[in-house]
């Protein structure tokens, strides 16, 4: 609170906070829910509320900077001919092209292929520059079915069937119309200028059953050579990994809550949906139940920032995480270089979330030609590859630490919480006991 | 597995994997006819070369899906996803058709003699579908380009939230959707209908006898003011 105010006895509100009377003040004067970007900024139970059990005597650590941590996985072996290999287990999420400039693009391929992973389309299809810069890339079969077709779903290297988005499970997507050029118009068979609401279901099938026979047909088209990820955004989260992994799945994508999104409703993206921290333990035992823990891998994203997260995220069982919004600050979103021209927009470094105008200043969220120009693709590729590289060298010094040979081989064992929500959540104890709160229920 | 040469095809001695192997593989011209598909699902999906396909019997869910070049033709009843995002080509269905048919469509014809079920034409994205008989409820929902005909009656919402797809209908319906208005037939409508009767072999259909639907365009842009339409 500013401090003048605070002197003079003044007392903010924690129910009507600024934030709070600032959206009921723009809802009086436009009669229109906020439409916004990047995804929830509510505190939740998060990653940070896990800390690692270092090794001292009755476990033996690996030699930080001497002994080998391996970081490679293999997804979506269960069925298809050509799984991929990835060099480290942190894989870019979707995001589209019409969301994100052609150029921003281009640089999530280059970063990912320079790394060693695989990036992924998104509500919109493929671009050449996406298919030309990534190695391996991942085709989004979303229910939109923008720009969907044949060609490109052969020459993918593994197909997400999307079913939900850790922002806004059972919410379509939103692409104002400022964002609606003419090629993103024509990708997506709509006229240009206007606002494109996207589908929330899928509209050829109604259920897990029939999930199980479109994912014969990807297959079927494809030759059984691609893997098949489905994902989900977290909410019912033991039960839809089931029934994905049921339906025929190679690999589960669960998206939390902290998920970014390019456009949505405020109070979708603050009021649906569950953290991710209590997403991954579900997930994982759906998978341990059925009896197909790391043949169907688990892939985790929401939110996710860094190498302790990926570490986190890999002891509770993940086979890898993807990133996106982090990929994005990594390429610049929010940069403090482009805080004078943010503060022109009304907002700030590390506050932007307009990416629904198309007006952003660090040319990733725009269609705008100018805008976007402002972004190379090439030194934004060579960031986000830095990036994903810091982050699986710091999730191998934590796996070290814990005495392991592999990323993979991590183990809940080797977590402890800090808050009894997080032990909850985690499924691991509470730090200096033995409590795990429900366990055994 | 063994590579089918025939082109008579058996599916109580072949499975589909095989079948649609070999149809992945099939030089343009080539014609096969299926036997007993017995409703099995994803017949002739992914098609990607002129080839002449007729299924004798009833087939499952998503015969025909994405398919360009390609003309199929069942002689018996669809599943749901008929011919789904469908790029080119023809597929003709000479009974009944369930749930989604031609869904997502960009391009090619669908006809379907009998009926369609619920929700044909969603999410239409530039193909025409020509449906002898009545369609279900929802029809062209979100359908975004392509043309629609239904020479019977429609269901419930029919076109709602439409784009820039249209619909012709001969019969009534039982109430349009969100944003779907009819609309006058002009000369380039008449002579465009014309041509998609012809093109489904429904020459004897006068178009004088269809109406047109589209959308009024009243919700292309988001506005609390049309908060009562959904």
């Amino acid at each position: 609170m500013n401090q003048d105010l605070a002197q003079q006895g003044l007392r903010e509100s924690a129910t009507f906070d600024r934030a709070t009377i600032h959206a009921i003040q723009r809802a009086a004067e436009t009669g229109v829910y906020d439409i916004r970007g990047w995804g929830a900024k509510r505190r939740l139970p998060h990653f940070d509320d896990l800390l690692f059990l270092g090794a001292s005597m009755s476990r033996y650590p690996l030699e930080g900077y001497r002994e080998r941590c391996g970081t490679d996985v293999v997804l979506g072996d269960r069925n298809a001919t050509h799984p991929l290999h990835l060099d480290t287990p942190v894989t870019i999420a979707g995001m589209s092209f019409g969301a994100l400039s052609a150029q921003a693009k281009e640089a999530l391929g280059r970063g990912a292929s320079e790394a060693g992973t695989s990036t992924t389309t998104g509500d919109g299809g493929m671009t050449p520059e996406e298919r030309d810069q990534s190695k391996q890339l991942v085709y989004q079969y979303l229910p939109s079915r923008y720009g969907m077709n044949p060609d490109d779903l052969r020459k993918a290297d593994a197909i997400e069937v999307v079913l939900g988005q850790g922002a806004k499970p059972g919410g379509g997507g939103m692409l104002l119309g400022q964002k609606i050029t003419e090629r993103v118009a024509g990708m997506r068979t709509l006229p240009v200028g206007i606002d494109q609401r996207s589908a929330c279901r899928h509209p050829d099938w109604t259920g897990p059953d029939d999930l199980e026979i479109k994912i014969r047909e990807l297959r079927e088209i494809t030759d059984w050579e691609k893997p098949v990820y489905v994902k989900i955004g977290a909410s019912r989260t033991y039960y839809d990994v089931k029934l994905a992994v049921q339906a025929g799945a190679d690999v589960v994508v669960v998206d939390g809550m902290q998920g970014g999104t390019a456009a949505t409703q405020e109070v979708f993206i603050e009021h649906v949906g569950v953290p991710t921290l209590a997403a991954v333990p579900q997930a994982v035992r759906a998978l341990q139940e059925l009896g197909v823990h790391r043949r169907v891998q688990l892939i985790v994203s929401g939110g996710i920032r860094g190498g302790a997260d990926l570490a986190k995220c890999m002891a509770l069982g993940a086979d890898a995480v993807a990133i996106g919004t982090a990929a994005l600050i990594a390429l610049g979103d929010n940069h403090p270089r482009y805080d004078d021209a943010y503060r022109e927009l009304g907002s700030a470094a590390g506050y932007f979330d307009d990416y629904q105008d198309g007006r952003d200043p660090a040319g990733i969220t725009t269609q705008d030609e100018e805008l976007a120009a402002g972004l190379d693709p090439v030194a934004g590729g060579r960031r986000l590859a830095n990036f994903i590289r810091v982050m699986t060298m710091e999730a191998q010094t934590i796996a070290r630490a814990c005495g392991k040979s592999h990323l993979t081989h991590l183990e809940p064992e080797d977590l402890v919480a800090l808050t009894i929500e997080a032990a909850a959540m985690a499924r691991v104890p509470l730090a200096g006991t033995d409590w795990i709160p429900g366990a055994g229920l | 597995m063994a590579a089918l040469t025939a082109t008579g095809v058996d599916l109580r001695s072949v499975s589909v994997r095989e079948l649609n192997h070999a149809l992945h593989r099939a030089t343009s011209g080539t014609a096969w006819r299926i036997a007993h598909p017995d409703g099995a699902h994803n017949l002739a999906v992914g098609l990607d070369t002129a080839v002449d396909v007729v299924v004798d019997g009833h087939v499952g869910y998503y015969c025909a899906g994405m398919n360009q070049h390609a003309t199929v033709t069942v002689n018996g009843n669809a599943g749901t996803g008929v011919a789904e995002n469908m790029m080119s080509g023809t597929v003709r269905v000479c009974g009944n058709a369930s749930q989604a048919a031609g869904a997502t469509a960009h391009g090619g014809l669908l006809v379907v003699d009998g009926d369609a079920s619920a929700r044909c034409g969603i999410s239409l994205k530039g193909a025409d579908i020509v449906v002898g008989g009545n369609v279900g409820h929802m029809s062209a929902f979100m359908a975004q380009a392509g043309r629609l005909v239904i020479c019977g009656d429609a269901g419930d919402a029919l076109g709602d939230s439409i784009y820039e797809a249209r619909i012709y209908l001969r019969g009534r319906v039982r109430s349009l959707g969100a944003d779907c208005v009819e609309k006058p037939m002009r000369d380039e409508h008449l002579a465009e209908l014309a041509q998609l009767l012809k093109s489904a072999g429904r020459d004897e259909d006068d178009p004088a006898d269809f109406r047109r639907y589209g959308s009024a365009r009243g919700l292309y842009h988001f506005n609390s003011g049309n908060s009562s339409a959904y």
